[in-house]
């Protein structure tokens, strides 16, 4: 018996030896953006002397730079991940640079795997910059990008190589990049003010950390500017509640399922729900309800396209347009001048939209009423003149002091917001 | 056997592979996927280079280990669900020890050895309850480990977003990672400890030993054969049962402890990877045969590492390693069941 099944196993391998001798030659029809697959797997990080700094001049007219994407959620998830294959759309198209890109790159998608691993599945089928796009993959990124000095590595939204961050570790051959979505949050918060009747606005929080604060955080700044500026109305009759799902995206059995929270949110008389995940939940159950004759509305993120969904109940999204900043870091990758930095890229105010030169952007949804987007291209204009929404006096949400009457805050004390503000209902910091 | 069941037996396997892979050819072909370029991809992704082979073997350790637990429990006519717990347990109890040890002034090999133990202790009492409520509160062990699964992974969360959460995070992403220095130390380059390897192929070997060359491992059989009969014949059933948890759970609560040193170097929510699943698969479809644990559980590493390549390079889901697995165990049962009638008849 033992013998017998010993021969059941040499057949499956050697059926699985002959299915691979025989593939090179069956003219399978390679589908699209296939080249380096066929050939042999690239020669493995350590065997390419180190060279962050000075990467080889490439002539463009040769093969292509290929650059490598790990996206923690589907590739078209209407929200954060889909914002980052865009940009590499945009790039191929721009530099004729070729992305590969592996998504849903996350221990509960691809058990057993990490996504420094990951990362070398993508150099081996010929990347040599590997984008990190999200802060789960952030430890994973510092290590990968440290055992391989000669593959760039962009990690976005991390902070890793800021020198005056609170994480500064040098690794020559990294670069960070995030959009100031402060000023996009802002105009959100802004459109929610603008448009809630019940003076309830909802924020459908991802995890808690300094990027979540300060997002949500922004978000209630630019809502408690329009309440009281172009309303009129007292500060203290605004509600703005966080509730946090606990990861960026709903991960069954695991996280707070947004569905639930957005329908909490809802049925407790919170007309507007800004989204702060990475998916559209926010957005199809305020759909839901409205098809059901509820006045509610949302305010997607992350992606342009968000509204698309469900642009009956869509206020606007707040996006990021991370085509620029990579067009920028992957040129300077092909053609050696690349240098690490920390890169925190604010809007084109000149046309916030601009998709060649603004980092963070708004789009007006269809159900944002004509006066309200009056009034929310006022406040973008105001943005685009000086005007400042992190200036104290501010206060935590314990009531300690967070900016003097008049202090302006630093990039620091807004990348590192220690809690929510006050005047915000929701978990500054977890709490069981 | 006889020589004419032997070649049955074998035929029947042979085909169940072949319908196996005809099926899987055919989800490919709906799917609109090149078939052979597909399997060609899942070969180079898992044997492609000395690393990936060595990647495919970190993922083999956890499964060699909970495959062979798994067939000390089979052996005792148990059906050990709740190995999914043990693992977690495993990893929880790991960590718990990590966390305690890794302020004070234990050298880190001793930090990490007890961190194991404490990991094997983990799994073995997760196995335990298991057993006790089936034992003495009448419990089937399959709904009483589904229902310890549950609670396993509540206690993870849990920990993960509360007493063990990042300072100033609240993320079911993980708990802080630890200090390089209670890492399992791996091979130059590589991601592959020998520190998991080895306690990895021992326990196989035991586990071998144990149910094939052992009185102990004669009456499990006994007690896995017929109940009643073992008992009238003196056997103490009870006690065996207990203890082919205790082993299992032991050996789940191993891997788990490997996922936290070797792979993870923190305790995430999905840190057992589904190898207890996984590992009931390989150990249902050796049928009994330790000596088969490591082939099949290596099989099934190489295929769940190779089938990484088919989003990268066919724009295909990584899922499809799942579909030949499922489908492998289930025409294989399938057939075995054909032969059994045939044999019958």
């Amino acid at each position: 018996m033992r013998k017998s099944l010993f021969t059941v196993f040499a057949f499956v391998l050697g059926l699985s030896l002959i299915l691979s001798a025989c593939a090179p030659k069956t003219p399978t029809p390679a589908p699209a953006t296939q080249a380096p697959a066929t050939q042999p797997p690239a020669t493995e990080a350590p065997t390419q002397p180190p060279a962050p700094t000075v990467a080889p001049t490439e002539a463009p007219t040769q093969a292509p730079f290929v650059f490598g994407m790990l996206l923690v959620g589907p590739y078209n998830d209407r929200g954060w991940s889909q914002a980052h294959y865009e940009a590499g759309k945009y790039v191929e198209q721009k530099l004729g640079a070729k992305m590969i890109y592996l998504d849903k790159v996350n221990p509960a998608d691809r058990p057993g795997t990490t996504a420094s691993q990951l990362a070398e599945e993508l150099v081996a089928q010929g990347a040599r910059l590997i984008i990190f796009n999200s802060d789960d993959m952030k430890d994973e990124s510092t290590k990968f990008a440290q055992e391989h000095p000669d593959v760039f590595v962009i990690m976005a939204s991390g902070d890793q190589v800021w020198k005056e961050g609170k994480a500064y570790t040098e690794i020559p051959n990294m670069i960070n990049i995030m959009g100031r979505m402060e000023y996009g949050k802002m105009i959100a918060g802004c459109a929610a003010a603008l448009t809630t009747q019940t003076g309830k606005i909802g924020y459908l929080g991802p995890l808690i950390n300094d990027e979540t604060r300060r997002l949500a955080a922004s978000a209630y700044l630019g809502a408690r500017y329009c309440w009281t500026k172009y309303l009129g109305k007292d500060a203290r009759d605004l509600a703005f509640k966080v509730s946090w799902i606990g990861f960026w995206f709903n991960i069954p059995g695991v996280t707070d399922d947004p569905t639930k929270v957005a329908d909490d949110f809802i049925n407790s008389g919170y007309d507007v729900i800004i989204s702060g995940i990475d998916t559209t939940e926010a957005l199809t159950q305020a759909k839901k309800a409205h098809d059901a004759g509820k006045a509610v509305w949302a305010i997607p993120y992350d992606f342009i396209g968000a509204c698309e969904e469900a642009p009956d109940v869509c206020l606007g999204v707040p996006y990021f347009n991370w085509g620029p900043e990579y067009l920028k870091a992957i040129k300077a990758a092909a053609e050696g001048t690349w240098q690490s930095q920390f890169v925190w890229a604010g809007p084109d105010w000149k046309d916030i939209n601009n998709p060649d030169t603004s980092a963070v952007g708004f789009v007006k949804g269809k159900a944002l009423s004509e006066n309200a987007a009056r009034m929310v291209d006022q406040f973008i204009s105001e943005l685009a003149g000086g005007l400042n929404l992190w200036v104290g006096p501010l206060k935590l949400q314990d009531g300690t002091e967070y900016l003097k009457e008049g202090e302006v805050a630093t990039d620091q004390q807004i990348w590192y917001l220690p809690q929510l503000l006050e005047g915000m209902e929701g978990q500054s910091v977890p709490q069981q | 056997m006889k020589r004419e069941q032997i070649g049955l037996s074998l035929g029947l396997r042979l085909l169940a592979i072949l319908l196996a892979l005809l099926f899987t050819v055919m989800v490919l072909l709906l799917s609109g996927a090149p078939p052979l370029e597909a399997f060609r991809q899942i070969v180079l992704g898992a044997f492609g280079s000395y690393k990936r082979f060595t990647d495919v073997l970190v993922s083999w350790v956890p499964l060699l280990l909970v495959s062979s637990g798994l067939l000390i429990t089979f052996t005792a006519g148990l059906w050990n669900i709740g190995i999914e717990g043990q693992i977690t347990l495993g990893a929880i109890a790991t960590t718990w020890a990590l966390r305690l040890l890794q302020d004070s002034t234990f050298p880190p090999a001793l930090s990490l050895l007890l961190a194991t133990l404490a990991g094997m202790l983990g799994g073995a009492i997760w196995a335990l309850l298991a057993g006790a409520l089936k034992t003495f509160g009448g419990v089937n062990e399959i709904f009483g480990g589904l229902g310890l699964n549950f609670v396993a992974t509540a206690l993870t969360l849990w920990l993960i977003f509360g007493p063990w959460k990042r300072p100033g995070i609240g993320s079911m992403s993980g708990t802080e990672p630890f200090p390089q220095a209670l890492w399992l130390p791996v091979l130059p380059g590589l991601r592959l400890s020998l520190w998991a390897l080895v306690p990895g192929l021992l326990a196989w070997g035991m586990v071998f030993l144990l149910l094939s060359n052992t009185y102990f491992g004669l009456r499990l059989k006994a007690v896995g054969k017929n109940l009643r009969a073992a008992y009238l014949l003196g056997v103490p059933t009870w006690q065996h049962m207990m203890l082919a948890f205790l082993l299992c759970g032991a050996l789940g609560g191993l891997a788990g402890s490997f996922q936290v040193t070797a792979v993870y170097h923190r305790l995430i929510p999905a840190i057992s990877s589904g190898y207890g699943y996984l590992g009931l698969l390989v150990a249902m479809l050796v049928n009994f045969q330790t000596l088969w644990v490591a082939p099949v559980a290596f099989f099934f590493a190489a295929l769940n590492l190779g089938s990484i390549q088919l989003p990268i390079v066919l724009k295909l889901d990584s899922s499809l390693s799942g579909v030949i697995q499922g489908v492998l165990v289930l025409f294989v049962l399938l057939l075995d069941g054909v032969r059994r009638r045939m044999e019958r008849g």
